[in-house]
């Protein structure tokens, strides 16, 4: 496109900055609506047990208390997933773990609320507890469902892309590792806030602070059994989402249902320890990997092994399990792939999808054994990533079709940023550039822009766009799409801005309004900027057709003369000749009718068609690469980040200062993962979870965020919205395992789990003293009889994407 | 979000006032300053007082007077903040303002006060929880409950003195003054603190922290090293306090004394000694970290694993030291 960009590239502030930035945007929390009463959720107390009986007689004689619900009054299960409808408002029968829900009191006020809480008296059967992911693959009963695999296995994976044994065979080195990454959540500022109102005529509104409206209202029909069409769901802008506002949740359900029964509006406004039992955050996992090279380093096998500690309900899960095995192939070419995933069933909040679903635990992984294979082969890290990059417009050995591919370029830039080469002085210790306890790490990634396939299987558009342009120069843009501060908003104002040539600031946008907008499927797997941009040029281009087929005829100039900017539509080459932007709508008016256009957005399809392929395929992929430069205090164990260089393949960007502002966050984030943050439990202590506070669940706070170096590279893809790919995901993935190499290089122990904490670098460092592999970690998985795997052809064996036959067994 | 329970609250303008009301209050009756200690215990139910009486309006509890000559007298509701600020506390005190400089952020610098932090309710991972949380592990010794989580088999709760002042005002030798209706009564900072997570302070509930007195500075250094998570927020998981007056060169007074790590400031008289008598060198102060070492003995119930913080008392104590040999 050889056309000058007016707004896209721009560094134009947001469309809603300054209403967040004097206090003005609504958030759920800030609805107050006359007759409106509150609801405070009754939470288990214990771990695993049987529900006998739940007496609510005290509360509901309580003065002010309007309404009690318990499980019985919302007996339909919902779920994110179409294979997890595991889901209720309100346990049932049994609770699963600390803060499941057990009842829900709407109240005059929320004192009264509170107190009337307090004053339902359940009465449990205990169930022993599964804490973890060995005791859930061992211990089989008590199951804390009765649906998936087996026991406690909620989901058990096995894929194998070509012929394995072929490709260990071939190598000159074969290496297997352990890690772990323990699990962490995603600490939005926000607390999740709701409100509903079932209103006079029997229609449902619910404001909520979700990612994901359309899903919402899809489980609020399936739940109350009411026609979608008599339900609206409105996504209040979120103030951070992370990933921890994607699924249907209790607290939106038992609102709807308190405010059927009473008539009046209801709302719920969560704590910060509620938040924490919410979580759906990162899976803790335990990985296997199994690696073999050549003596260049080309990888000719990879067999990796995941077990992921779910929790208690499905939420995500399976597609978290699919990712954790995805992304392997998209950065440095695999030939040969093999991929066991497991999920487990455990009595603790469920887990779910937290900024880089499922990805950053086996890029860690993958990430630090490369380091390790480069110094076995004394390669320096750098190279053995450039050498053998998956080139652009290929299929990998998964089936995954890759299109523009900037690592190479993202290297190249935070090698020069970082002096890379005046710093690390290969694998000799006793060369080394940097003084003993500084040390340089480097580590690459990759992320989707847009998962292939929808949540339900559908042939719809998963995102769409409606235009409507009025007689007076207004515009008005209505987009499903979920503003969690990403900036999805702005997005889609500056690209109806460019093409229709007006300001980005003379737009209303609409978003997030099932009852206004037309569907998007919400603020998940880094998929608004991609499709709603594509669905926005669509319905942007539509109009721009209009308005010249109309303005065209007035002046009398050929249409493909007429350009549209600086508010104006005019003949290029004659630009005095022209009418301005409102002008030019009166005039299409008068000739078509009022003026609205449609746009959407379909991905294309995958090349994989086996089962499983659904997870991973995406229309594009981000690349980045990170260089982390570290001090270690030898003393205490203490590791400081003291800088992060950081390329981005963004393709283009819609805005620079957003997408940096992404990449930034998705550091800070990444240095919460890998120096401290713990989403742990007292397992002997009734699986509590340790400290659900912002106190004492450590996150960082702007002391410890790390300077930061930023390099976008522009490497427009063709299936991107004027080639812009994602970034508010893939730039958390390369930093954890660029600290944990950077660490090695300080002091030379390896911290094979997540976080890296001074009392394992301490340990680490007390093994090296005494002669010991200088290594803290995982050193085995559990023994775990696999399904047989699913066999597919690579692209290079000849495969078509569909699985092999299985070969009969007869007994 | 979470909700006070109810009280009733007054605004006392005298100290006279302020301790006639707590007497008649009796046990339901509580002080509070800047509450950035007390209404987040509220709000979890740890604490429930049906009298609640403010001294913030209490002009005496307000004033600094004084200076590092004299010793320096400071009203126990001045904020953090103007502690952290103040140019006398700064020039004479700078280790006050320093150890001040590390409490929690700026903002709740503000609100909390002087007098506030150095009676600080004392912390625990089973205890600084709200309600459902506690009710979940049967509550605890020093809530609700008849165990002590972090050693079962103990009849003493173990919860944490967490007060980066603390610890400096007992190794500096500071005193407090306390009123109350039976009259006033002034005590060492060192003997102010109990070893008892539970019944930590040697106070009655119906006495008033009026103000602290800090002593001439006759020739004496102190330092305070704070070991926590982060650059803010964060309470102490163990700070180091520690003191040396010197005269021709030799260790005439010393005291070194570790906060964070146990129900009441733990002073290592062993350090003191191996301090006395002889020239600050890096041999003594190896010597006396090794002592603190040795003598710390921290428990499961704050942040870190606490075989880590132990170790972590002989480096803290070190650097603490090693400040006071220039």
């Amino acid at each position: 496109m050889a056309k000058n960009l007016n707004v896209v590239g721009k560094p134009f502030r947001k469309v809603d900055a300054r209403a967040k930035c004097v206090g003005q945007t609504k958030f759920a929390d800030d609805i107050v609506l006359p007759r409106m009463l509150f609801c405070k959720l009754l939470r288990s107390h214990v771990p695993h047990a049987l529900i006998k009986s739940i007496d609510a007689s005290k509360a509901l004689a309580l003065p002010g208390v309007f309404a009690v619900i318990t499980g019985k009054d919302l007996t339909i299960p919902y779920g994110i997933l179409p294979v997890s409808q595991d889901e209720h408002a309100l346990c049932i029968d049994k609770v699963r773990f600390v803060g499941d829900p057990v009842a829900a009191v709407a109240a005059i006020d929320e004192d009264t609320a509170f107190d009337a809480m307090n004053l339902i008296e359940v009465e449990y059967e205990p169930l022993n507890s599964i804490t973890n992911i060995e005791e859930a693959v061992m211990i089989d009963e008590p199951r804390i469902h009765d649906y998936g695999d087996s026991g406690n296995v909620h989901k058990k994976v096995s894929l194998e892309f070509g012929n394995l044994d072929e490709g260990f065979a071939e190598a000159d080195l074969v290496r297997e590792d352990v890690f772990f990454y323990e699990g962490n959540t995603h600490l939005p500022m926000e607390q999740h806030a709701a409100v509903a109102h079932f209103d006079a005529d029997q229609k449902l509104t619910l404001w909520s602070s979700t990612q994901t409206p359309h899903y919402v209202h899809r489980a609020l029909a399936k739940v109350f059994e009411l026609p979608a069409a008599h339900i609206r769901v409105i996504a209040t802008p979120n103030g951070g989402g992370f990933g921890g506002k994607s699924d249907p949740f209790n607290h939106e359900v038992a609102v709807c249902k308190l405010s059927m029964i009473t008539g009046r509006p209801v709302k719920i406004t969560l704590t910060r320890e509620e938040v924490f039992y919410c979580h759906r955050g990162r899976h803790p996992v335990l990985m296997k990997v199994k690696t073999g090279v050549k003596n260049d380093g080309a990888i000719t096998a990879m067999h990796f092994q995941s077990f992921l500690d779910g929790g208690a309900y499905g939420s995500y899960g399976v597609a978290s399990t699919f990712y954790t095995g995805a992304l392997q192939t998209v950065t440095y070419n695999v030939p040969r792939y093999k991929f066991q995933g497991l999920r487990a069933f455990t009595n603790k909040p469920p887990c779910g999808p937290k900024r880089g679903h499922g990805t950053p635990q086996p890029r860690y992984a993958l990430e630090v054994q490369l380091d390790k294979i480069a110094e076995q082969l004394r390669i320096d890290p750098v190279e053995i990533r450039r050498r053998h990059l998956v080139p652009p417009n290929t299929v990998t050995a998964n089936y995954l079709r890759i299109g523009s591919m900037g690592l190479g370029a993202c290297i190249d830039k935070v090698v020069e940023g970082s002096d890379w080469k005046n710093r690390f002085s290969g694998w000799d210790p006793t060369t080394r550039k940097l003084p003993y306890g500084k040390g340089i790490g480097i580590a690459c990634s990759s992320y989707i822009c847009g998962a292939g396939l929808p949540i339900y299987w559908n042939n719809m558009p998963q995102s769409a766009v409606q235009l409507r342009l009025d007689r007076q120069g207004g515009v008005c843009v209505m987009c499903g799409s979920t503003d969690i501060g990403q900036g999805s908003d702005s997005i889609l104002a500056y690209i109806v801005a460019e093409i229709l040539g007006i300001d980005p600031f003379d737009i209303r946008v609409v978003t997030a309004d099932t009852d206004l907008t037309p569907v998007d499927l919400g603020s998940y797997s880094s998929r608004v900027t991609l499709m709603t941009g594509n669905a926005a040029i669509q319905a942007a281009e539509r109009a721009r057709e209009l308005l010249v087929m109309a303005v065209a005829e007035k002046l009398g100039v050929p249409i493909e003369n007429l350009s549209l900017a600086e508010r104006r539509v005019f003949d290029v080459e004659n630009p005095e000749v022209g009418v301005s932007f409102a002008e030019a709508v009166v005039l299409a008016e008068s000739k078509f009718g009022t003026i609205g256009t449609v746009g959407s957005y379909t991905p294309p399809h995958s090349p994989g068609k086996f089962k499983g392929s659904g997870v991973g395929p995406s229309p594009a992929y981000s690349y980045s690469a990170a260089v982390a430069e570290v001090d270690v205090n030898p003393d205490t164990g203490i590791v400081v980040v003291e800088r992060v260089w950081i390329a981005h393949d963004i393709g283009r960007s819609i805005n620079p200062v957003l997408v940096m502002g992404q990449v930034e966050g998705s550091v800070y984030m990444a240095l919460g993962e890998i120096l401290m943050e713990e989403m742990t439990y007292r397992t002997n202590r009734n699986v509590v979870h340790k400290f659900p506070s912002l106190l004492e669940y450590k996150s960082p706070t702007t002391m410890e965020m790390c300077d930061v170096k930023t390099y976008l590279i522009e490497d427009p893809d063709p299936n991107g919205p004027y080639g812009a790919k994602e970034v508010g995901q893939g730039p958390l993935l390369p930093v954890p395992p660029a600290v944990a190499n950077a660490v090695y290089n300080a002091v030379g122990v390896r911290i094979d789990e997540v976080p890296i904490t001074p009392e394992k670098v301490m340990r680490a460092l007390k093994d090296k003293g005494r002669g010991r592999n200088p290594r803290y970690g995982p050193t085995n998985v559990p023994a775990v009889e696999w399904p047989e795997p699913l066999r597919v052809l690579t692209p290079a064996e000849g495969g078509d994407g569909t699985e092999m036959p299985r070969v009969a067994v007869h007994s | 979000m979470m909700r006070l329970p109810k009280f009733e609250y007054h605004t006392p303008q005298t100290i006279a006032e302020a301790v006639k009301i707590m007497a008649a209050a009796g046990p339901a009756g509580q002080f509070v300053a800047g509450g950035t200690d007390l209404y987040p215990n509220m709000k979890r139910r740890q604490q429930m007082p049906k009298t609640v009486i403010s001294v913030m309006r209490l002009a005496e509890l307000n004033q600094i007077t004084g200076d590092g000559a004299s010793g320096l007298r400071i009203g126990a509701s001045v904020t953090l903040t103007d502690i952290c600020e103040h140019p006398i506390v700064n020039r004479d005190y700078p280790v006050i303002a320093k150890a001040a400089r590390t409490i929690s952020t700026p903002i709740l610098r503000n609100m909390g006060t002087i007098g506030g932090n150095l009676l600080l309710d004392t912390r625990c991972n089973y205890y600084d929880q709200n309600y459902e949380w506690r009710r979940a592990i049967n509550f605890c010794l020093k809530k609700d409950g008849d165990v002590c989580w972090v050693a079962p088999g103990s009849s003493k709760c173990w919860a944490v003195q967490s007060s980066d002042l603390v610890p400096v005002m007992v190794a500096i030798g500071a005193k407090f003054r306390l009123a109350s209706t039976l009259g006033d009564r002034i005590i060492d900072a060192a003997g102010f603190y109990n070893d008892d997570g539970i019944d930590y302070l040697h106070k009655r509930p119906d006495e008033l922290l009026v103000d602290i007195q800090l002593p001439p500075t006759n020739g004496w250094r102190a330092s305070y090293q704070k070991l926590r998570r982060r650059g803010a927020f964060d309470f102490p998981v163990l700070g180091v306090a520690a003191f040396v007056s010197l005269d021709q060169g030799l260790v005439r007074n010393a005291k070194v004394v570790l906060g964070g790590i146990a129900p009441a400031p733990v002073e290592i008289k062993e350090a003191a000694c191996v301090l006395i008598g002889g020239p600050l060198i890096d041999e003594q102060i190896a010597a006396a970290a090794e002592a603190a070492y040795v003598k710390a003995r921290p428990l499961d119930n704050t942040d870190f694993v606490y075989q880590w913080r132990k170790q972590m008392a002989r480096q803290y104590t070190l650097r603490a030291l090693r400040e006071l040999q220039t």
